[in-house]
């Protein structure tokens, strides 16, 4: 098991650690544009759609034989909340995209529910997002996104999509549930990107 | 619709405050917008058909914007996001809105045909 850590290296002070705009909680609040699916592991499935055409499934049993990460990383919500030092164990986006050989530039997330997030394949790439299925060393749980949900801890947290279904590949970027109304394309909290033309 | 892998549950879990509110929630922020309340017209679902009253969706916002989803089936019927200078608004989700007019007689709350 590979453990990478990020997010206590060279900010200095714990104010420097927050993006602008963002306040500390010691809570983990349970937002959601929906209701919680309840999925049953034997019947969930991870795919990647390439864009030309080929689709890569992994079964959860499948998923869960790929090397792990634990990784511990600030999350930053666009609600203004942030959490510092969270720990999350699950397969980087790079061991899945390894023999995948991207038709575009762009990606969207699907999540099982019909939520939708996109965000550029390079940010799915270099050590900077993740299929995690454990938080803070317990199994994830439904409310927070469990079985799995997308960890790209980089980005607001919207773009993290809970109960992540899989990933579309795609030539043309295409805005996702969020996106289409109102909020950022990209979502960088230290350039405070929530809304569209910040 | 629900698919076999999951169940759909929008009701609370043991000890778990709901997730969801009624629309009336959603009469503060489209009185910013609409010059009618529109928590007391009736929308039509783009994906079942189902027609209710606004103030009958559920609304879950506990999110980054305010969700309305059908009550019938659970699709998304309208979607607010209230930024510091602007409001974002997708009503996508309502194939019709059928808003009553005071001092004109009424309209039907059946919809065409009625």
């Amino acid at each position: 098991m590979t453990v990478v850590t990020r997010g206590f290296k060279g900010r200095g002070t714990r104010d420097a650690q927050l993006p602008p705009g963002q306040y500390l909680t010691p809570d983990f609040p349970v937002l959601s544009a929906g209701p919680t699916p309840r999925i049953d592991p034997t019947g969930w499935e991870f795919f990647i759609a390439t864009g030309s055409g080929e689709r890569r499934t992994w079964s959860w049993s499948q998923l869960r034989a790929l090397p792990t990460e634990t990784v511990m990383v600030d999350i930053h919500c666009v609600t203004k909340w942030s959490k510092l030092g969270t720990t999350w164990d699950g397969v980087s986006l790079d061991t899945l995209l390894a023999d995948v050989e991207p038709a575009g530039d762009f990606a969207l997330v699907h999540s099982y529910g019909g939520y939708t997030t996109n965000l550029p394949v390079a940010d799915l790439t270099g050590g900077r997002a993740w299929v995690a299925f454990r938080y803070a060393g317990a199994e994830l749980d439904p409310e927070h996104g469990g079985p799995a949900r997308l960890l790209v801890p980089h980005l607001y947290f919207w773009k993290s999509a809970k109960w992540v279904r899989g990933v579309e590949l795609l030539r043309q970027d295409q805005p996702g549930f969020w996106e289409s109304v109102g909020y950022h394309n990209y979502g960088d909290p230290w350039r405070e990107q929530r809304y569209w033309g910040d | 619709m629900t698919e076999s892998w999951l169940t759909q549950s929008g009701a609370p879990q043991s000890g778990a405050p709901p997730s969801w509110v009624d629309g009336n929630e959603l009469a503060g922020a489209l009185a910013e917008v609409f010059a009618v309340d529109v928590t007391t017209a009736q929308g039509v679902c783009a994906g079942c058909g189902r027609m209710a009253p606004v103030a009958e969706t559920r609304v879950f916002d506990r999110a980054p914007g305010l969700v309305a989803r059908c009550v019938g089936c659970s699709a998304v019927l309208l979607r607010v996001v209230r930024g510091p200078d602007r409001i974002w608004l997708d009503l996508r989700g309502m194939a019709c809105v059928q808003i009553a007019m005071p001092g004109t007689g009424g309209a039907s709350p059946d919809g065409p045909g009625a």
